[in-house]
């Protein structure tokens, strides 16, 4: 039992270490944060890291902004897209339905990363580089498969009488979705809103071939440049983790206060 | 269940939305990669259709045999660290109560986190100078002077950003084994107590034989994700030393964006994307066989 304790706290330790070292250096005053050997916990406490970056290039303010615009933009266009669609599939006798479900699950079966390159010549034609919408569209399009199928199952499970009473209360299919089915089906569009947000604020490779222009990197993309690139000539670390920090506080809050959604949802879109 | 000709045009209108989606921005490039291997293209000229010429350069193609043989190894050193660490952990904290419910938040924590901002963590405790890890190594005296973990030597690299990609997902294999054995029906592994077998008995008799389906369909996800690894070399050494930390993905992009060779990028794409599909089939299977 003991044992078992002390194995689950060295593993804790070792899993949490990392993420609390960085806190902490983010805490660090500037010298102490480009310290060479570098101290393990800091000797004073200051939030200069974070007031470099809040000021780095055209400000922390731009990159979160962008980040979350395009997550935002992204929950807003998968749930529009498949909501709809799951409605569909699990409640009309739409004709060539599984053929349907199987292209819409295409993405699935080709990985973005290769796709990735004809995006961008088709997205540079219609000003869709550089552009948050464009951004999102490659983060739905990623997204789509699993939000599609959790959905589906999702209205697949409203019971039928209760479509039915709506029916005869002659409520149209706009309506019972309004009143039937989406009070029904709230955690599995919980589920789907989590995961298409986790993706899009943390996704890289897509932003970096869509976004060329500083004024739209986001959050990963500006840290990622900055660890090269600042105004000290080396690397700014402090700067770093103060980013680093930011970066991960919304997705670990959202995960702790939604734990039973992030769960839920892995475990049905792992078993796809 | 809406019925009749009026539910079948409704459904469709329901549809057509995610649909076009798809078809705009997941089949439609699909089918341009496919015609764009076929030329040799640059950003600067027209295209000029080559036929089969970019597959037979990259099969003649020194770098995309080091980026295809490196990104084997990488997969093949990690995937099992994260199985068997992953199945290990999970047979650890599957039970429900307090201390393996908080270990098992706490060892998932790193999953919802994003590869590139974790990357950008490990950069850092493995820098050379500034990094915290050759400050504890030295301290405790297992180092007399810093290591160079990323970017001088391929193998050292890799297992530098091995060990931050482990600490990274190792929960998501976790959460889904502790599903998984917490799904093994109770009067099955009472009555392999009541038979007097061991906790290792029961574990390798009844748990894992119970939960491979489990273990086969991570394996394959990790092993996709392996395949398709970018952002951690990208940042945690950008390929050095000499593109030999360059990943078949990174060699796609390297390809396609700063060298603009977008017919040659089109074409490595392609095969990348026929490789990844025999694992994805695989997977699809297995779990189409789970449903029924």
């Amino acid at each position: 039992m003991y044992l078992v304790g002390a194995i689950c706290l060295a593993l804790c330790t070792i899993m949490i270490m990392p993420l609390v070292m960085s806190v902490l250096a983010s805490l660090k005053p500037t010298a102490e944060a480009a310290a060479t050997p570098p101290t393990y916990f800091p000797h004073g406490l200051s939030f200069d890291s974070y007031q470099r970056l809040w000021d780095y290039q055209l400000g922390l303010p731009t990159y979160v902004g962008n980040s979350l615009g395009t997550a935002l933009l992204t929950i807003l266009l998968t749930l529009g897209l498949t909501v709809p669609a799951a409605y569909a599939l699990a409640r009309f006798p739409v004709p060539f339905k599984e053929v349907i479900f199987v292209v819409l699950l295409l993405a699935l079966i080709v990985p973005y990363q290769a796709l990735l390159t004809p995006m961008f010549l088709m997205f540079a034609k219609v000003q869709l580089t550089n552009s948050l919408v464009g951004l999102a569209i490659v983060h739905t399009a990623i997204q789509l498969p699993f939000s599609l199928y959790i959905l589906r199952n999702s209205f697949a499970a409203v019971p039928l009488e209760l479509e039915e009473a709506a029916v005869v209360d002659g409520s149209s299919s706009l309506q019972a979705l309004r009143y039937v089915f989406l009070p029904s089906t709230v955690p599995a569009i919980v589920t789907v809103a989590l995961f298409a947000f986790i993706t899009s604020w943390n996704e890289f490779l897509g932003a970096l071939v869509m976004m060329s222009r500083g004024n739209r990197f986001t959050l990963p993309l500006i840290l990622a440049t900055s660890r090269t690139e600042t105004s000290l000539g080396g690397t700014d670390w402090g700067m770093l983790q103060a980013g680093i920090t930011i970066s991960i506080i919304p997705c670990v809050l959202v995960y702790l206060l939604l734990q039973r959604y992030y769960v839920s949802g892995l475990m049905s879109g792992a078993v796809k | 269940m809406r019925k009749g000709y009026r539910g079948r045009l409704v459904g469709i209108v329901y549809l057509a939305p995610a649909l076009v989606f798809v078809l705009a921005f997941t089949a439609y490039p699909l089918g341009q990669m496919a015609w764009m291997s076929l030329h040799s293209w640059s950003l600067l000229t027209p295209p000029r259709w080559v036929g089969l010429a970019n597959y037979d350069r990259a099969f003649g193609d020194t770098q995309f045999w080091v980026s295809f043989v490196f990104t084997l190894k990488y997969t093949a050193f990690i995937t099992p660290i994260l199985i068997i660490g992953g199945y290990l952990i999970a047979l650890l904290v599957a039970r429900n109560d307090p201390v393996r419910k908080v270990t098992r938040t706490v060892v998932f924590i790193p999953v919802v986190i994003g590869l590139g901002v974790s990357s950008l963590l490990w950069y850092w405790l493995f820098s050379t100078n500034f990094g915290l890890i050759n400050a504890a190594l030295m301290d405790l005296g297992l180092v007399d002077k810093p290591v160079l973990w990323l970017g001088a030597d391929a193998d050292t690299s890799n297992w530098a950003i091995i060990a931050s990609v482990v600490w990274k997902v190792i929960g998501f294999g976790m959460i889904l084994f502790v599903g998984a054995i917490q799904a093994v029906p109770n009067d099955v592994s009472e009555a392999a107590l009541v038979d007097g077998a061991s906790y290792r008995q029961r574990v390798t008799k009844v748990i894992i034989p119970l939960t491979l389906r489990t273990v086969l369909l991570v394996t394959l996800v990790s092993v996709i994700g392996s395949l398709l690894a970018f952002d951690q070399f990208y940042i945690m050494t950008a390929g050095q030393p000499q593109n030999e930390t360059a990943t078949s993905v990174f060699y796609v992009y390297l390809n396609s964006f700063p060298y603009l060779k977008l017919g040659y990028g089109a074409a490595l794409s392609m095969i990348l994307a026929a490789g990844i599909l025999i694992f994805t089939v695989v997977q699809l299977l297995l779990t189409r066989r789970s449903h029924s």
